[in-house]
């Protein structure tokens, strides 16, 4: 099953080696990775998204506690929350190609954000399966590049994740 | 700076090996006395021996090391101490801050070498950070479940000429490492109610109950209880290797006994002990009709491998503790007649296939014959630090460990070298205690260049060397699953080890008989302030039995060479 795992750790130079290298050192997949500072400039927020069963991930979260930087975990999956994840994708765009994809951007909710006679760059914010059915609908012949953040989550509802 | 904070947190001796990026602290290490510095022959061994003295004592030890290749070659020595966790502190010289990343000169990222093989890792960014860095190093080390620390010094950190306000702290706070100091009491109250109720308990202890200073509250509850108790490789001497409770060591090369008994409980009582794959063996098959407790310091040992009914979180004395108070109020007492059947099978085993090797089917010694004659000779009193292979198994097996922090080894890694500079580490923190390192032909010479710091140091250490001219516990291997192709386990080049010894100024015996084995031991054990080699000639084709059968349960095991159960 997929997680979201979010954690707070210390803004410190390694504290994101330690991270990345924990999943490494242990085998566990990554399927996406953010990392930024909070509000808080001493403590950094991460969030790395990850298949596995009920054993391994219980086994990533600790590891994760672990570490000295770490100061705390929580597996959002486990709880009502709320997911999003930023796409930039530039597209092929030209003649008769531009309404169809602009009527598509409008299905999704995506908004074009740069614009050249042949191409055209749309942004689009959303749960991660959102962007790759916006992918789908495309079809890769007219997809020139993709960039997407990786999943950002939080809880929902009054529960936080803070000191 | 350095040098004094090491001071201030009470550190006597350090063991290591100076360099260009370690010039200014090896200078400020000159200019006093509270810090003795041991130079040592290769920076493993400041490593084995920094860890051989934490082992002993539960105490951090230091090691110094230069950047690039005094770092690295301190590589083997950091793992060695994690996998086993050990607390230590690794102070690693790196070239000058504005230089890194560059590739200079002896540079090398030892932060990220070392990175999956520490509890946790600094680099001094700032010389009036070290005092800071220092304390929590130390914290970091001895507290939780313990393990090594390096601290990555870079050259201008430590310049003689600059000065910095300097302030030892007292204590440390770190938001983000909290260790655990107790556990859940529901839990213990859950689990103590088990074990009232077991009919063939078992009670596992490993590393953690010598680690965690638990011996005294291990013994008080298992006889109370009136418990069989199995220690794993890390946890002999945890539990009295003489008392009529102790079933022996379990796992791959553990007892009859203990694996039958682990087979067939219905509840297993595990205590600062991993379910490490050597113990279960196929975790599918791992004790069938038992209900699992398991104690840890760590979370993360807790259900990994094998999934636990009761876990509890917290240091092993503590929790001990309050299950002997649970017990002692409950109303409830321990199954007595149920316990009696459990005791006859188990001494039923004992008798059938316990603690067993064959004498008569050859002249030589036995290697099981030697240690057997060391426990006696030493009365299961001496600390003995072993190096890696079938004459480690056979130490395990056959010395009767009666008190904690004696048998030091190196368990989860499995480091052949280990032996030597681990035992000089003990010896020179406990100057009058008997210490002897077992160790095998093959190991001994991984770190033989030690002799010469035992003879700077008047370090008189008894090494007794199961020779056996091979590479054993590999032949062993090829034995038994490659049908006797020895390849690359036989030595036929061995030094002659008491000339060898002897040029480094100590002394050496050959024993080749067993009739003169107990008198050589004796005249060794006699020579109190000579180091002295025993090169002992041991049948070259014994194994080790039992040997678990691979990816079976822990009751599959190899007997002799011709019987399995
Ligand atoms: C540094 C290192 N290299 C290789 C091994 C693999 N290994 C395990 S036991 C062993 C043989 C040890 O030979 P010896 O020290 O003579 O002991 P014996 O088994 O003969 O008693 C080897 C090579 C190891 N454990 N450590
Ligand atoms: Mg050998």
């Amino acid at each position: 099953m997929r997680h979201i795992i979010s954690v707070l750790m210390e803004n410190e130079p390694g504290a994101l080696s330690r991270v990345v290298g924990l999943f490494a050192q242990r085998n566990y997949n990554i399927e996406s990775l953010t990392v930024a500072p909070t509000e808080d400039g001493t403590l950094s927020r991460l969030t790395v998204t990850t298949i596995g069963n009920d054993r391994v991930v219980e086994q990533i979260t600790k590891q994760l506690n672990k570490l000295v930087d770490v100061v705390k975990v929580v597996d959002l999956s486990e709880g009502e929350h709320i997911e999003r994840e930023v796409m930039m994708i530039k597209l092929k765009a030209s003649g008769q190609m531009r309404a169809e994809i602009k009527s598509t951007c409008d299905i999704f909710r995506g908004q074009i954000i740069d614009v050249t006679p042949t191409t055209y760059t749309v942004q689009l914010v959303g749960a991660s399966d959102k962007l790759d059915a916006f992918i789908n609908a495309l079809g890769s012949a007219s997809i020139m590049e993709v960039v997407r953040s990786g999943v950002c989550g939080i809880a929902r509802g009054e529960k936080v994740l803070s000191l | 700076m350095v040098v004094r904070a090491l001071k201030d947190e009470g550190v006597k001796y350090i063991y290591g090996y100076p360099g260009g990026s370690l010039l200014h602290v090896y200078d400020a290490l000159f200019q006093q006395e509270d810090v003795q510095h041991i130079l040592v022959r290769h920076e493993q061994a400041a490593t084995h021996m920094a860890d051989a003295y934490a082992r002993a004592t539960g105490k951090a030890g230091v090691a110094l090391v230069t950047s690039g290749p005094g770092a690295t070659n301190a590589v083997t020595g950091i793992a060695t101490a994690f996998m086993d966790s050990i607390p230590m502190v690794v102070i690693t010289g790196q070239v000058m801050s504005h230089l890194i990343g560059e590739d200079a000169f002896q540079e090398t990222d030892m932060l990220g070498i070392s990175r999956p093989i520490v509890k946790h890792n600094f680099s001094v960014q700032r010389p009036e950070d070290i005092p800071g860095i220092v304390k929590k190093a130390f914290h970091i080390a001895e507290s939780g479940r313990p393990g090594p620390v390096v601290i990555d010094l870079p050259k201008d950190m430590t310049t003689p000429t600059e000065r910095y306000p300097y302030e030892y702290p007292q204590h440390v706070k770190m938001r983000s490492y909290t260790p655990i100091t107790r556990g859940h009491s529901g839990q213990i109250k859950k689990a103590t109610d088990l074990l009232l109720t077991a009919k063939r308990p078992v009670i596992y202890a490993g590393g953690g109950v010598i680690m965690g200073n638990a011996s005294n509250e291990l013994i008080e509850l298992a006889q109370l209880l009136n418990f069989p108790v199995t220690n794993t490789l890390m946890g002999l001497g945890g539990y009295p290797g003489t008392d009529r409770q102790f079933v022996g060591m379990l796992g791959m090369h553990g007892s009859y006994e203990a694996n039958m008994a682990m087979h067939h409980a219905d509840l297993i009582l595990a205590v600062g002990a991993r379910f490490d794959d050597r113990v279960t063996n196929g975790t599918d098959k791992f004790c069938p009709t038992a209900k699992i407790v398991h104690i840890d310091i760590d979370p993360a040992s807790i259900s990994k491998t094998v999934q636990a009914d009761i876990p509890i979180v917290g240091p092993a004395k503590v929790v001990l503790e309050e299950m002997v108070q649970l017990v002692n109020a409950s109303q409830q007492r321990p199954d007595a007649a149920a316990l009696h059947a459990w005791w006859q099978q188990i001494d039923e085993w004992r008798q059938r296939h316990g603690g067993r090797y064959r004498t008569d089917d050859s002249e030589l010694m036995k290697p099981q014959q030697v240690i057997e004659m060391l426990s006696k000779v030493t009365n299961g009193d001496a600390f003995v630090t072993s190096d890696v292979g079938q004459h480690q198994m056979f130490a395990a097996q056959y010395y009767k460990f009666n008190k904690p922090n004696r048998w030091i080894n190196s368990g989860g890694l499995g480091t052949m070298g280990f032996g030597l500079p681990a035992a000089m580490g003990v010896k020179m923190n406990f100057p009058d205690d008997e210490v002897v390192c077992v160790t095998g032909e093959g190991s001994i010479q991984m770190n033989i260049q030690e002799l010469s710091t035992c003879n700077q140091y008047d370090l008189p250490v008894k090494i007794l060397c199961l020779n056996n001219q091979s590479l054993g516990m590999v032949r062993q291997w090829q034995d038994m699953n490659y049908e006797s192709r020895h390849s690359q386990s036989y030595m036929n080049s061995l030094p002659d080890f008491v000339k060898l010894v002897e040029s480094y100024g100590h002394v050496g015996i050959k024993v080749e008989k067993y009739a003169d084995l107990e008198g050589a031991m004796r005249e060794a054990f006699a020579l109190k302030d000579r180091l002295v080699f025993m090169d002992v000639a041991v049948d070259p084709f014994e194994h080790v039995y039992p040997m678990q059968v691979p990816r079976g349960a822990m009751r599959d095991m190899w007997l002799s060479k011709t019987e399995r159960t």
